[in-house]
């Protein structure tokens, strides 16, 4: 095949796979409807509830599948052929693509049906967003960006920031679903001691304090402590793999590209500023009183520093950074040193 | 917080127990995120002088008030350095108690079973008709051999632990950090970088005097540079002529011949971008590349006052359009100077002079001519690229009409054709673009101490690792005989607060024989 039928076999797979991501979004919606109407203790094996399930879970396979076509299509059509980490609308489908490759791992693992229709929604609009704003043709790689180190380095980034992301989700259903229980105690204590203060007969006691089977999406969620300890996890797992992108192979490669292993530049700073917002974040989960609600807090913080230092750096910040691989290679003359090569290279 | 009669040595105690808790390396963790937050948005003087020039003289209000906060070099400021001293001394502080601690609990035995398994919760207990003594000696080989627990064994019941390195792993992570920290210190105390610029055709000797700008470290003894030189004698260039990245220039190559110290043997070396030349501690790092036009400038009496290639600073990475200045005091009876663009590939497009690539298919220069006080006399020191302007007098035609030094080099086919020299007005001199050849950029640093914190980092991750995957738990098993029946109860305790014991107890007591009539299951739900 010629590069031009690679790329545009790349971009015909990232258009099926959205359509694919779009299905499951739609089986696990219909899905949901009707587990709605049952109590959240009763999941059906058999009968359409589950083969929606089931349906959304196979069409994210296959999106997953496509996509990865679509990574190899971007890494064939370059000449010479790459790896598919070349501009910001590349990381993104890698990006989206390493999140779903971990959910799906984990997801008979750790019974992940609750997390389904926000995984592949979170999926499918980042990859809509990306192929509408971020779409680039396939170009070859500036000189700075043609190292080894691209591969494992943005590897590494990269699969953190799915991780991440994925961290986030739970984090934020984490908040929801405590805010709610605590409601929902209140109102049995609050029930308990009107009823205990009016009187009102055992009977009623009895129906408003009782742990009666809820219904609706939340209550399918698990409770705080597991979304707690799920959300722990993920982070723990994405922690060592940010520490090795930002912290061992970006210097090295900085070093070998830039001559100095850790500028300052403003991409680094903000790399920095993540570390340090999850370790943060590793620390609270240690600490009584930051544990659970603050902790998520921490860790969405995290979230946000982490989609600032990926698309607020370089568009804020364009040419001041020697990371702005999203700019046109930004001129720079200064007169007493001149620096001319403005290797535009990565995160 | 404190009481108000604490007497002093309190005081210090309380602080220093304040210091060392985990909610203040919490605070000081998140409180370093925040001060390095101002070093991305303002421009910092490490990182780009002009752009700190540049903001200073939009903002000559705020600028002495940033001075003095220290916002143009945050990370070498005060407050920053205060932030990240503090939480190296919390950790100190937090760490050493904690090896101590840390030491006495490895050694320690598993601990006695406590009175009540089954409140445990995660437990799980089932009647069996095998001897007690058995079950607690299965429970003890299944344990030590298949789950690799550290086993003790008591009257009636069995306490196991494992997961003793996870705290290794934890000090190690943060001891390191240490590490990293010495290293850093070590490169920016001990080390050096300057940059230069040169001419394919030219040499470079390390030492100061050759150097266009150069950083020292704040340690860093002249006897630190190693005596090497080095020549470049070509450097190569593609151009791509085609596809998204038209005019992107690739695989830069200069072909260099250095000498490790003076008078020792030649030797060569193709210096790419990402593949440095190192020589002793020092690496030499290709950055840039330019043009150098050759310019000769003769004088009012016809005597050649400067001649040589001329360093142009390309302004724009597309086209290559590049600015540049000659100075020749010595000219007479005026001093000449010029200043200038060079386009590699000159096109006129709609009137307008441009280059369309950055390749140097062909080159003119456009310059503008002065004569007089160059103020080279003054003792100041000038920069090459500037030119002082203010006591030369700007050259125009006779009739007092824009003059311009307009040059091309002509290629020897060429039909039409700019010529390659121009004659300054009023017999001031003439001026000749004599030919042109590339330079390239070179950036030369010494820094000590990377390998240093480049094994501070790996043991971190190696640590971090042990500290977050290493889970350590206790398991306990208990057997006794009760109306003719062996009852069994096991129970498991997860020490690191991030996982719980549930499979593991239910995988123990199937590997045991019994079935998991799991009360502790039950209280879960
Ligand atoms: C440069 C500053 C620091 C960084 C980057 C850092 C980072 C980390 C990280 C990533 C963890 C997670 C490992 C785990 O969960 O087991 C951790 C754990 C821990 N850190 Fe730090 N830390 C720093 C300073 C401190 C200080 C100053 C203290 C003491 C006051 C401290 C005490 C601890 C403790 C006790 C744990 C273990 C928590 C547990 O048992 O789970 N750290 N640290």
């Amino acid at each position: 095949m010629t590069n031009t039928e690679w790329e545009s076999l790349s971009n015909q797979a990232v258009t099926v796979c959205g359509i694919v991501y779009f299905l499951a979004l739609l089986a696990h919606s219909a899905q949901w409807a009707s587990l709605r109407k049952l109590p959240a203790d009763e999941t059906p094996e058999i009968g359409q509830t589950a083969l929606y399930g089931r349906l959304g879970v196979m069409l994210t396979a296959i999106a997953c599948a496509v996509q990865l076509v679509a990574l190899v299509g971007r890494g064939m059509a370059a000449d010479p052929n790459r790896v598919p980490w070349g501009n910001m609308y590349e990381f993104v489908l890698t990006a989206t693509f390493a999140m779903t490759v971990v959910y799906l791992l984990l997801y008979r693992k750790y019974s992940l049906a609750w997390l389904a229709p926000w995984a592949v929604g979170l999926v499918f609009v980042t990859l809509m967003l990306a192929a509408l704003w971020l779409y680039e043709p396939v170009a070859p790689l500036t000189e700075a960006l043609s190292s080894p180190w691209l591969v494992i380095h943005v590897i590494s980034a990269i699969t953190a920031t799915g991780i991440f992301s994925l961290g986030g989700i739970v984090s934020v259903l984490y908040l929801v679903k405590s805010r709610s229980e605590e409601k929902e105690k209140a109102r049995i204590k609050v029930a308990a001691a009107a009823s205990a203060a009016g009187g009102d007969g055992g009977g009623e006691i009895a129906l408003a304090t009782r742990e009666e089977p809820r219904r609706g999406f939340l209550a399918r969620v698990p409770s705080p402590d597991n979304l707690d300890r799920f959300s722990y996890r993920l982070h723990a797992f994405a922690f060592p793999i940010w520490t090795f992108a930002v912290l061992i192979t970006g210097p090295i490669w900085a070093h070998y590209a830039w001559s100095r292993y850790w500028g300052w530049d403003a991409k680094e700073v903000w790399a920095f500023i993540t570390w340090v917002v999850y370790a943060a974040y590793l620390h609270a989960r240690a600490t009584a009183g930051w544990k659970g609600r603050n902790a998520a807090i921490l860790a969405l913080v995290g979230v946000a520093t982490l989609l600032f230092n990926f698309i607020g750096i370089n568009y804020f910040f364009g040419g001041s950074s020697q990371h702005s691989y999203a700019a046109p290679a930004p001129t720079s003359v200064v007169e007493s040193a001149p620096m001319v090569e403005p290797g535009p290279a990565l995160l | 917080m404190a009481a108000p009669d604490l007497n002093f040595l309190e005081l210090m105690r309380w602080f220093w127990r304040q210091l060392t808790s985990m909610r203040t390396a919490l605070v000081l963790l998140l409180m370093l995120a925040l001060a390095a937050i101002p070093g991305s948005v303002i421009p910092q003087s490490d990182v780009d002088a002009a752009a700190v020039e540049r903001w200073q003289d939009q903002h000559p209000q705020l600028t002495p008030i940033y001075e003095w906060l220290g916002l143009f070099g945050v990370f070498d400021s005060v407050w920053f350095a205060a932030i990240y001293l503090l939480l190296v001394i919390s950790l100190v502080g937090c760490i050493i108690p904690r090896t101590v601690k840390y030491w006495k609990g490895f050694r320690a035995a598993p601990p006695k079973a406590p009175r009540n398994l089954l409140r445990l919760q995660d437990s799980a207990s089932y009647t069996t008709d095998v001897p007690a003594e058995e079950v607690l000696e299965q429970a003890t080989a299944l344990l030590r051999k298949r789950r690799r627990y550290r086993v003790v064994v008591t009257d009636e019941a069995v306490s196991a632990e494992r997961g003793h390195f996870r705290e290794v792993g934890n000090l190690i992570f943060h001891l390191s950090v240490l590490v990293v920290l010495a290293g850093f210190a070590m490169g920016s105390l001990f080390g050096y970088k300057g940059g230069v610029i040169v001419p394919v055709g030219s040499g470079f000797s390390n030492n100061l005097a050759q150097y266009d700008d150069f950083v020292p470290g704040s340690l860093m003894g002249i006897e630190d540079m190693e005596p090497f030189s080095f020549t470049v004698d070509d450097f190569d260039i593609e151009w791509l002529l085609s596809g998204p990245r038209k005019g992107m220039a690739q695989h830069f190559v200069a072909h260099t011949n250095y000498q490790e110290t003076p008078g020792g043997e030649d030797k060569e070396y193709d210096l790419r971008v990402n593949h440095p030349l190192n020589i002793g501690g020092t690496s030499i790092f290709l950055i840039g590349h330019g043009y150098a036009p050759n310019i000769t400038v003769r004088d009012g009496n016809g005597d050649i006052a400067y001649s040589g290639p001329t360093i142009f600073l390309p302004e724009d990475q597309a086209t290559f359009t590049s600015f540049g200045v000659v100075k020749a005091p010595a000219a007479e009876p005026q001093q000449i100077g010029l200043e200038g663009l060079l386009y590699p590939t000159y096109l006129k497009v709609d009137g307008n002079p441009t280059s369309v690539l950055g390749d140097d298919r062909n080159p003119v220069l456009s310059m503008q001519a002065y004569v007089g006080d160059l103020g080279m006399e003054s003792g100041e020191s000038q920069s090459v690229y500037v030119l002082d302007k203010d006591k030369a007098k700007l050259v125009k035609k006779e009739d007092g009409s824009m003059f311009r030094v307009d040059l091309q080099l002509c290629a020897k086919d060429a039909k039409k054709c700019a010529s390659d020299t121009v004659k300054l007005p009023n017999g001031a001199g003439t001026v000749t673009f004599d030919g042109i050849q590339p330079w390239v950029r070179l950036q030369i640093s010494k820094t000590p101490g990377t390998g240093i914190a480049l094994t501070g980092v790996i043991l971190a991750l190696l640590g971090l690792l042990g500290s977050l995957f290493i889970r350590p738990r206790r398991v306990w098993v208990r057997a006794r005989r009760e109306d003719g029946v062996t009852v069994v109860e096991v129970a498991g305790l997860d020490r690191s607060g991030a996982s719980e014991t549930k499979d593991e107890i239910v995988d123990i007591v199937t590997a045991l024989g019994g079935s998991p009539s799991s009360d502790g299951e039950e209280k879960q739900a």
